[in-house]
């Protein structure tokens, strides 16, 4: 049984409050998500750390349940605490 | 005595610059992911090796605890694991994997 994208995505922001997640159901289904995070946190990691920390602020068994979500990280173009110019 | 199946795997990764372990192989792949990993290294065009963890039931496993990643395909750049479907995608899409194999190997 996938889990609930409202789910997914509580749980990521329950996470990294600071993120923006979108996501989008790709086949019209309700059962391939990709998920698209954007996170200040993520940023001077590789993209398996940041994917693993999404997943870890999941905390579902991705092997089985969450083999369907795609999942994209982004560093914010500006940092939250930089004072745009 | 048998190697132990990290040995094995840490000796595949750090003995050919590219690896792929997926399910099936590069002319044949037994999955969609696998399948996306293939055409993209193709599309690169530099020689990588394919490792078919369904022939290995120890590879299988072996390689997502090797990693701490818990899915299939896994694509390792000069020993270092880099990603699976998603990542290896976003980063040619990107051309950072391009920039990564552009690299003389060490």
């Amino acid at each position: 049984m996938p889990m609930d994208a409202t789910e997914i995505e509580r749980r990521i922001t329950a996470a990294f409050p600071d993120a923006d997640v979108l996501m989008v159901d790709m086949a019209g289904d309700g059962d391939h998500w990709a998920a698209r995070v954007t996170c200040a946190a993520f940023a001077g990691k590789s993209r398996i750390v940041q994917h693993k920390m999404v997943y870890a602020a999941i905390g579902a068994d991705m092997g089985h349940e969450l083999h369907a979500l795609a999942l994209q990280t982004f560093v914010p173009a500006v940092p939250p605490t930089t004072p745009a110019t | 005595m048998a190697m132990a199946t990290s040995d094995r795997i840490r000796a595949l990764v750090t003995d050919n610059e590219i690896v792929v372990f997926m399910k099936g192989v590069p002319a044949a792949p037994q999955c969609g992911f696998s399948a996306g990993v293939v055409k993209v290294l193709d599309a690169i065009g530099r020689p990588y090796v394919g490792v078919n963890v369904l022939d290995d039931p120890f590879l299988r496993e072996g390689i997502k605890e090797y990693s701490d990643w818990p899915t299939l395909p896994q694509v390792y750049v000069r020993g270092e694991f880099i990603g699976g479907c998603d990542i290896v995608r976003d980063m040619y899409a990107a051309g950072e994997l391009q920039a990564l194999l552009a690299g003389q190997s060490a």
